[in-house]
C-alpha cells in the first residue's frame, strides 16, 4: 500500500507535481499514467524520498520511506534503468544494494536468474544494452522480495520479447498480492497491464479509477456498417429513432446510438446487404490523448491561426473539460 | 534504520568492485615511491654541487617524500571517484533508496575509502622513506633519529587526509569532472606556487596541503607558525569542512 497525501514539488515557480492524493492498494496493477513531463517521474522519486516534497507526503505500508527498516524489504523500484555503475559487473552491483539490506548473497543469483542475466552476471553492467540494463533494473527492485513493486517506465527500449516478459512480470507480481505501480506514458501499454489507473498531467491529478471504469467513460464505442447501399441504411436508420451516423474516411458508418444486433435485425427488415457490421471501441490512446489534450507539456507544431487558445489550468479531475477543450481546439486546427 | 555494518560491508563491496580503486591505489603507490627514489639519487648524484646552506639544512626523510606531491594527485582522484562515480553514473539513487539514511551512507563511504587510503598511505611512506634512504647512502637518516618516525608516519597520515578532503569536496560538487577540474590544478599548482610567493605566502601557508606536509619534515624548516601536529590538526580541520559541507548537499539536495 502506498499513500500520497497532497504530494507536491515545486521548482522555482513551476509545480512539477500538484497536490496528489491518491492510494496504490495490493493485488493489482495500477497504472501512472501522463504525458511526458507530467510528474510521474518527479512523484516516484519523491516516493522513494529521493526527492524532498515541498509539501504533502507518501507513506509506504503507513511509514515515512526514511523510516523503512531495511528498505529494499519493502519496496523495490525500477526508476531508471542506468541508476548503475557501469564500471561493476552485474552481480557486484546487486550484491552491494543486497548486502545494505542484509538480503542473503544467494538471492542474487536468484534474481539474477529470474530477470535472465545469468550468463552476463559477470559482465560489467556499462557494456549492457537497454533491455539488459532495464532487466538488471528489475532484478533490483526484486532482490529484497518486497510487498511493493515500483516500475518507471518499464517497457522502455525493450524488444516485443522482452515487452511480453515484463507485462507477464507484472501481472505474476500482483496475482501474488503485491503492490504494483507501473508508469507510462502509452495508454496502449497500460490497457493491456493495468487494472487500475491513475492518470495525470502537468502534475496534478485527472483520473483515478479502475481500468474497466475508464473504458466504460472514456472510450466512444459505436457500431461499424459498410454496406452497398448507404442511402437506404440511413433511412431505415433514422426511423428506427438512430442519429445521423457519422462517416469514416473509407465510406463505412459509424453508428453510435444502437447496438449492433438491432442494426443487423433493421438491415433484415429492409433487405439491405451489409458487408460489415462491426461493434468498435475507439481507441484508449484516444480517451487519453483527449483527457491530457490540455495538459500537454510539449505540444507538437506551432498554433494554427485562428485556432482557438487552449485554456490554461482547469480543475484537476475535470474530465468532460479537458475532453471538450480538445475537441475545440481539434476543429480549430481542422478549419 | 539501516545497520552499519551492512552498510559498511556494502560500501566495501562497491569500493572493491570498480577498477579505478586498484589502478588509483597502485600509482599512489608508485608515484610517490618511485619519484621520492629518483630525487634521492639526483641528491646523492650532486651532493658536491649543492651550497653549503642546502647541505646544513638537508633533511633525508622529507627528501625521500619528494614523490608525494604527484602521488597526492592519484589520491585525490581516488576519492573523487569514490564519491564521484556515484553522481556521474546514477548509481547514487539506487544507492539512497537502498540507504535512505543518507548521513550513514556518506560516512559507511568515506569509512571504507578512507581505510583503504590509510594503508595505502603507510606502505606508501614507510616504501617511499626506505627506498629513499637506500639511494641516500651516507646521508641516509633512521626511524631512530628524532623526528624521522613521525615524518614518517605523518606522511602516511597526510595522504589519508588529502583523500578525505577530496571526497568532501566531492560530495559537495555532486560532479567528478569539476571536482578532478578544480581539485588537480589547485594541489598541483595554484598551492604551491602562492605558497612560493612572499606576500600569498602568509595565506598559502595555511591551505591543506602546505599545512599538512609540515610534518613529512624531520627538520624543521621555514618560518611556519605552526608545528608538525598543528600543521597536520589545520589540514584535518579542512577535512572537517569539506566532508560537512558535503554531508549538508547531500542531506538537502534531491537526488
Amino acid at each position: 500500500m502506498i499513500e500520497l497525501e497532497g504530494l507536491t514539488k515545486r521548482y522555482g515557480d513551476k509545480l512539477a507535481v500538484d497536490n496528489l492524493t491518491f492510494s496504490v492498494r495490493p493485488g493489482v496493477v495500477t497504472g501512472f499514467l501522463g504525458p511526458n513531463g507530467a510528474g510521474k517521474s518527479t512523484t516516484m522519486r519523491m516516493m522513494l524520498d529521493l526527492d524532498r516534497p515541498t509539501a504533502g507526503s507518501v507513506r509506504i505500508d503507513g511509514k515515512h520511506y526514511r523510516q523503512l527498516d531495511e528498505p529494499l524489504k519493502h519496496i523495490g523500484a525500477l526508476l531508471d534503468a542506468k541508476a548503475v555503475h557501469g564500471g561493476r559487473t552485474a552481480h557486484n552491483h546487486l550484491l552491494c544494494l543486497a548486502q545494505s539490506n542484509r538480503i542473503p548473497r544467494a538471492r542474487v543469483d536468484e534474481v539474477l536468474e529470474t530477470v535472465g542475466l545469468t550468463a552476463v552476471a559477470k559482465k560489467r553492467s556499462g557494456g549492457f544494452s537497454l533491455g539488459m540494463g532495464q532487466r538488471l533494473g528489475i532484478a533490483a527492485a526484486l532482490l529484497g522480495d518486497p510487498r511493493i513493486l515500483m516500475f518507471d517506465e518499464p517497457v522502455n527500449g525493450l524488444d516485443p520479447e522482452g515487452i511480453h516478459w515484463i507485462r507477464n512480470l507484472m501481472k505474476d507480481l500482483a496475482a501474488q498480492g503485491r503492490t504494483v505501480f507501473v508508469s507510462s506514458h502509452l495508454m496502449s501499454e497500460m490497457a493491456l497491464t493495468a487494472d487500475h489507473l491513475i492518470v495525470i498531467g502537468r502534475g496534478k491529478l485527472l483520473a483515478d479509477t479502475s481500468m474497466a471504469d475508464f473504458i466504460a467513460v472514456n472510450s466512444r464505442s459505436f457500431v461499424r456498417i459498410r454496406t452497398p447501399e448507404p442511402e437506404r441504411l440511413r433511412d431505415a436508420l433514422a426511423k428506427a429513432g438512430a442519429s445521423a451516423p457519422a462517416t469514416a474516411a473509407d465510406g463505412a458508418l459509424e453508428v453510435e446510438d444502437l447496438p449492433a444486433e438491432r442494426i443487423g435485425e433493421l438491415a433484415a427488415e429492409h433487405g439491405l446487404v451489409l458487408h460489415e457490421l462491426s461493434p468498435q471501441r475507439a481507441s484508449l490512446e484516444e480517451a487519453f490523448m483527449r483527457m491530457t489534450a490540455a495538459s500537454v507539456e510539449y505540444q507538437a507544431g506551432a498554433p494554427v491561426p485562428g485556432a482557438v487558445p487552449v485554456p490554461g489550468a482547469v480543475p484537476g479531475g475535470a474530465v468532460q473539460q479537458w475532453g471538450g477543450s480538445w475537441e475545440q481546439r481539434k476543429q480549430g486546427k481542422e478549419s | 534504520m539501516a545497520s552499519a555494518t551492512a552498510v559498511l560491508q556494502s560500501e566495501w563491496t562497491k569500493v572493491r568492485s570498480v577498477r579505478s580503486t586498484v589502478w588509483t591505489l597502485v600509482t599512489a603507490f608508485a608515484v610517490t615511491v618511485a619519484v621520492g627514489g629518483g630525487i634521492s639519487a639526483l641528491v646523492t648524484a650532486t651532493w658536491g654541487d649543492a651550497p653549503p646552506a642546502d647541505r646544513a639544512m638537508f633533511d633525508a626523510a622529507q627528501t625521500s617524500f619528494s614523490g608525494m606531491f604527484l602521488g597526492q594527485l592519484a589520491l585525490i582522484v581516488f576519492g573523487v571517484l569514490v564519491i564521484g562515480g556515484e553522481y556521474s553514473t546514477g548509481m547514487i539513487r539506487s544507492s539512497l533508496a537502498a540507504v535512505p539514511q543518507r548521513g550513514v551512507l556518506l560516512a559507511a563511504k568515506v569509512a571504507v575509502a578512507t581505510a583503504l587510503a590509510l594503508v595505502t598511505g603507510m606502505v606508501t611512506s614507510f616504501t617511499a622513506f626506505f627506498v629513499g634512504q637506500a639511494f641516500l647512502g651516507q646521508r641516509a637518516t633512521t626511524l631512530a633519529e628524532e623526528g624521522v618516525l613521525r615524518a614518517v608516519f605523518g606522511a602516511g597520515l597526510y595522504m589519508t587526509l588529502i583523500t578525505m578532503f577530496a571526497m568532501g569536496v566531492t560530495a559537495m560538487l555532486r560532479s567528478p569532472m569539476l571536482s578532478l577540474g578544480i581539485l588537480m590544478p589547485f594541489f598541483f599548482l595554484v598551492s604551491s606556487i602562492l605558497a612560493a610567493v612572499p606576500k600569498a605566502k602568509e595565506v598559502a601557508q595555511y591551505f591543506p596541503d602546505q599545512a599538512g606536509a609540515r610534518i613529512m619534515q624531520a627538520v624543521p624548516m621555514g618560518d611556519a607558525p605552526y608545528g608538525p601536529w598543528g600543521g597536520l590538526g589545520i589540514m584535518a580541520l579542512w577535512v572537517v569542512a569539506a566532508l560537512a559541507g558535503g554531508y549538508l548537499v547531500l542531506k538537502k539536495r534531491d537526488a
